[in-house]
């Protein structure tokens, strides 16, 4: 007899609506005229409000398991959404003014966009090593496509074919790594996963060759050392707004799901994934920060200082307890919204045909419009990890769970290499303060998109003086 | 009302006004700001004199406690604490009252000065630093005080700060009190080290313990600890109150404005270091070397200070050197046990002497900033307040029977001849040539000012005339106390139980307690006075002063002339100053110097810092090049890794 029960469906009402949202858009601009374009976009950020307001509904409820234990709804993925949601309203407003500029305002952008926000919305609460392939090939697939939006661009198309063959074979090995566990546990489910491992009855050979291969997926999508390579080239490729994209909410997604596969999944192969861990933190922050210092282009070196990031989102997964996730969770939080204000700075500085993503670009900001040099300031602080903008305290809570794990010597390799970091971060405020402007053009940008940019500067500095109510989200979220 | 209330009052009065009238000075204007800065004082005096009542007139006990606690660190308590005792109230009275009479002073000198809301809020600053010196009942908050007082004198001295001199002095002043607050935080730090406390009385508990105990701190050397401390403490005071060697800053401090050349380089900040050996006083009982010390180094700043006064022709310098010299006097009354000589010196002091000052400083006025002497003379006729005031307080100073300074120095000088330490039959010596070197240039000053011909220019003499109220009220209210203020105080502050506890001298040394034997009553000393060595050391010092100056100024070249030697040692202030910048200053620069070159630019800048920067750039440079752009390096990248981290699982399992 086939044990069938209904799933609550409720669970689901966000990814539900945004599918069906998704799927109304992706038709109704197709009657649509270029010049009544903006429908498409207003009712694309109508629809991640609307998936917010459900998501909100279900803060503070107890975590249910469903669709056949494929999906969980849990406090992590209730926050982890609303973080990513809040990033994608951010996107799609910056891409905007990007696009119009060059006419590449079309329906597919958002249908895209929407896309793979379903894609990370299906990681983010996924149960099943089935729903997280799903989920991240979702993810991945629209993204790919999105790199090759400038579809005549050769730059851009070139990325989206390394993007696409590197990611594919990433692929490939996490569901060899899946197969593997799946081969010795007999499930993918997670929980029965653990309890197998748990249990010690499954050859533990299989299930540590199998551990080695999903860690080389979760690290090309994270993009840690040396699984890194592919992220410079599309960073620098692809168009600016795509690439505020792929820089920003897909971490939070790729954190749920390093959450999902080692923390949840193989707990019992804690000091195995740990030490792996620790061997790609330490490569990815010195590799990272050492490589952007060489770098001329704002867009590669931010693709560096995303490496050198991770190494850091790594270390607190690599404490392994309630505070280390609690850190990383805070760390990847803050920095999408931190890099999501970086590259909106680039959009603001770039008009068509100047992409404003030279380093020279930024000479003298100050002196052409002191406000957003300060914007870019607070940002390039947080980076950097200066006090009181958020990114300081960010690195402290990863450095002090991984202190109090007695990896003292992890946290003073990480400061060592933060300390190289701090250097192209602060030659950005020199070039920004000191330097003479070389370019005098007065900045464009809608006011919507100022605003916009303006307030996430001040939510960078914000969190770092009051960092307490997030912090205390992201450790109930763990609870 | 809560006493306590009022001694939270005394000291934050003048704060309160210090932080208007220099955070919001710019606004509120020019009165509004001396307004609130004098009103603050006047708060704090009229208090003082409410304490005196309660403490000396009512007899109220001593009042000893904690007001705060600042931190606890190994059961050692830093915290903010009162002691008011008869001590305290002598020096509240003093302080609160010449800060009073300076801060009314100073709006008539400062008159036209653009800093004039600075200038009262450091005034205002400096009175409640020096309060809160004072009423401290720890030595954190002595230090505190201490450090303060130094900062705003800091500020005042180079207070004209485009003024070159006048950075050079300050920095000078600086510097030298840098060198005796390291002896005294030394001090400080033995205290704690043999007590574990910074409490004044529990220290004072303990005394007994630490001149017990020995410290070795040259091997095989054993000295006694109790010595130590008190040389220690000492070094602090001979900064402060500019005892030889460290007395170079004092004279150079005349580049401030006169009012608070008054105020704090003679009156009050000077007599810290007097006021802190008195208080000390249970320490210093018991280290018979110590007092030696101090005697010695008081009486050869007691005399020869005076003799450099003699060939200065500014104003300010000659009671500059004045100051010196009876600082000199208090110190040697602090080495003859005492104290309540020194204090007492010191309150009859603080009045002739500030008082000496704002007269300099009204001539000054008068003059339109001329401070060289030899431009001056016969002044008595356009100034006549001035020249009265200053003539009491010339009086005072060299010890005229009847006025305060009389009293004062002959009790230190009867105390000297009574003492039987090591160094007191020197500094006997010393004090009483003292007198005559004292009378000899305080009436060079006064004749030369006063008297005589008219040596100004034609377009300064027809501007000469009396200065404005603000200036001559508190010369007035100055002269008043420096007249009479002896008569009535010495009986019970040296020969009475006045001090009490506060003051702790052991019979052996109680050189005070033999002269008492001899006292009786203000109106027999002074009657004996002028029969005694002091008083007719001190007529031979005017009539000199007269003879050679007014009489016959050809005698005095001559001898300028002949005495080229002697007279060059004077003029070059015995070469402190040329050794301080060779010796010590050169040596600081050369040293400084030499680390700078190789230290800091070699090995730190060189090797670390741009070395390091320039390690990484190489090293960044070489790696990116593995980022070639080709799809198969990242792929065989990929597969490195994976490789990497396979063999890692087949190695350690």
């Amino acid at each position: 007899m086939i044990n069938f029960t209904m799933p609550d469906f409720t669970q689901a009402y966000p990814e539900m609506f945004v599918l069906a949202m998704t799927c109304v858009i992706l038709i109704l601009d197709q009657f649509l005229s270029d010049a009544r374009r903006s429908i498409t976009y207003y009712l694309t950020q109508l629809t991640v409000i609307v998936a917010a307001v459900l998501t909100f509904n279900q803060f503070g409820t107890d975590t249910v398991v469903t669709f056949s234990g494929m999906f969980v709804n849990d406090s992590m993925s209730v926050l982890l959404k609303l973080a990513m949601y809040v990033v994608m309203i951010g996107i799609f407003l910056y891409s905007r003014a990007y696009l119009t500029k060059r006419g590449l305002l079309k329906g597919e952008y958002y249908a895209l966009g929407l896309f793979g926000m379903m894609g990370m919305m299906v990681m983010i609460s996924a149960h099943n090593f089935l729903t997280i392939y799903l989920g991240l090939e979702l993810l991945s697939l629209s993204m790919y496509a999105l790199v090759a939006y400038d579809r005549d661009s050769m730059v851009a198309s070139e990325s989206a074919m390394k993007y696409f063959v590197l990611g594919a074979i990433a692929s490939g090995m996490l569901l060899y790594g899946m197969s593997m566990l799946y081969g010795a546990n007999g499930t993918l489910d997670i929980s029965a996963i653990n309890d197998s491992i748990n249990s010690g009855t499954a050859s533990k050979q299989i299930q540590a060759f199998g551990l080695v291969f999903i860690i080389v997926g979760l690290a090309f999508k994270l993009g840690a050392v040396p699984f890194h390579m592919w992220l410079p080239d599309i960073y620098h490729g692809s168009p600016t707004s795509v690439t505020l994209y792929i820089a920003s909410a897909p971490k939070i997604a790729a954190f749920a799901m390093v959450m999902r596969l080692l923390v949840e999944t193989m707990p019992g192969l804690q000091s195995d994934w740990q030490t792996m861990l620790i061997m790609l933190a330490v490569l990815s922050m010195a590799i990272g920060n050492v490589i952007a210092i060489a770098q001329t282009n704002l867009k590669r070196m931010l693709a560096y200082s995303t490496i050198s990031h991770v190494g850091f989102i790594l270390l607190g997964i690599i404490a392994a307890d309630k505070a280390g996730y609690s850190a990383a969770m805070f760390y990847t939080i803050t920095y999408a919204i931190t890099s999501l204000g970086a590259f909106g700075v680039i959009i603001l500085m770039s008009r068509n045909g100047f992409e404003a993503d030279q380093l020279d670009d930024y000479k003298g900001l100050n002196q052409r419009n002191p406000w957003y040099a300060f914007v870019m300031l607070i940002l390039m602080f947080s980076m950097a990890g200066v006090p009181p903008t958020v990114g300081f305290f960010a690195k402290l809570w990863v450095l002090e769970a991984v202190i109090n794990n007695d990896m003292t010597w992890l946290a003073i390799v990480a400061v060592f290499f933060s300390v190289i970091g701090a250097f192209y971060y602060i030659r950005m405020v020199k070039l920004m303060y000191f330097d003479a402007p070389e370019d005098e053009q007065v900045l464009e940008g809608s006011a919507d998109m100022r605003l916009a940019l303006s307030l996430n500067g001040i939510v960078v500095l914000g969190l770092g003086l009051f960092p307490g109510s997030l912090m205390a989200l992201c450790v109930a979220a763990l609870a | 009302m809560n006493m306590e209330n009022i001694y939270l009052a005394i000291p934050l009065a003048p704060l309160f006004g210090a932080i208007v009238a220099g955070l919001f000075g710019w606004k509120i204007g020019r009165a509004a700001s001396h307004w609130v800065t004098i009103l603050g004082v006047a708060v704090a005096f009229a208090l003082s004199m409410l304490v005196f009542k309660h403490i000396v007139i009512d007899g109220a006990e001593t009042y000893n406690k904690t007001v705060y606690v600042w931190m606890i660190s190994q059961g050692i308590q830093f915290e903010i604490g009162f002691l008011i005792d008869k001590l305290t109230t002598v020096m509240l009275v003093v302080v609160t009252f010449v800060s009073l009479m300076v801060h009314i002073y100073t709006i008539g000198y400062m008159k036209e000065d653009p800093g004039y809301q600075r200038f009262f809020s450091y005034i205002a600053l400096f009175t409640f630093s020096m309060l809160m010196l004072v009423m401290s009942n720890n030595f954190l908050q002595l230090f505190f005080g201490w450090e303060a007082v130094g900062l705003v004198s800091y500020l005042l001295i180079g207070f004209w700060f485009k003024r070159e001199t006048a950075i050079y002095a300050n920095l000078k002043a600086f510097l030298v009190n840098r060198v005796g607050d390291f002896g005294f935080l030394l001090g400080i730090a033995a205290i704690v080290y043999f007590t574990g406390s910074l409490d004044y009385m529990t220290v004072f508990g303990q005394a007994d313990t630490i001149a017990s105990q020995n410290i070795e701190i040259f091997a095989g050397v054993p000295w006694s600890a109790m010595t130590v401390v008190c040389i220690l403490l000492f070094i602090g005071a001979m900064g402060k109150s500019a005892q030889v060697p460290l007395h170079v800053w004092l004279p150079d401090s005349m580049e401030g404005p006169t009012p608070i050349s008054a105020l704090i380089h003679a009156a009050t900040m000077v007599t810290a270091g007097i006021f802190m050996v008195a208080r000390m006083s249970p320490l210093f009982e018991l280290s018979a070397t110590a007092l030696s010390v101090v005697i010695t180094i008081g009486a050869i700043t007691a005399l020869f200070m005076g003799l450099l006064g003699l060939v200065q022709h500014d104003i300010k310098r000659v009671v500059a050197y004045s100051t010196l010299s009876q600082l000199g006097y208090m110190t040697v009354a602090l080495g003859a046990s005492a104290y309540s000589a020194a204090i007492f010196h010191l309150m009859t002091h603080a009045f002739f002497k500030a008082l000496l000052f704002l007269g300099a400083g009204s001539v000054i006025i008068a003059m339109h900033h001329v401070q060289d002497m030899r431009e001056m003379g016969g002044l008595k006729k356009y100034m006549p307040i001035t020249y009265w005031t200053s003539l009491i307080g010339s009086l005072a100073l060299i010890g005229f029977p009847g006025f305060s300074g009389f009293f004062s120095k002959d009790a230190i000088i009867e105390a000297v001849a009574h003492s039987d330490i090591a160094g007191s039959g020197f500094a006997y010596a010393a004090v009483l040539g003292g007198v005559f070197i004292t009378a000899l240039y305080s009436f060079r000053m006064f004749f030369l000012v006063f008297h005589g011909q008219e040596r100004m220019d034609e377009h300064t003499r027809e501007h000469l005339h009396e200065t404005p109220a603000v200036v001559t009220v508190p010369l007035i209210l100055l002269a008043i106390p420096s007249a009479i203020v002896g008569w009535y105080t010495i009986g019970p502050m040296l020969f009475g139980d006045y001090f009490g506890a506060s003051i702790f001298v052991l019979p052996e040394h109680n050189a005070l307690a033999a002269v008492g034997e001899s006292w009786h009553g203000p109106a027999g000393m002074v009657t004996h006075g002028v029969m005694q060595p002091p008083f007719v050391l001190a007529m031979l010092g005017v009539f000199t002063a007269w003879f050679l100056y007014m009489k016959r100024p050809d005698i005095a070249e001559s001898i300028k002339n002949k005495s080229g030697l002697l007279y060059t040692m004077l003029v070059e202030k015995y070469g402190f100053d040329r050794f301080n910048e060779i010796v010590f200053a050169g040596g600081a620069r050369g040293l400084g110097n030499l680390f700078w070159r190789n230290g800091d630019v070699r090995l730190i800048d060189g090797l670390i810092v741009n070395g390091s920067a320039k390690t990484v750039g190489w090293i960044s440079g070489i790696i990116r090049n593995v980022q070639s752009g080709y799809l198969y390096h990242y792929a065989f990248a990929m597969i490195l890794g994976l490789l990497g981290l396979l063999s890692w699982v087949i190695y350690s399992s």
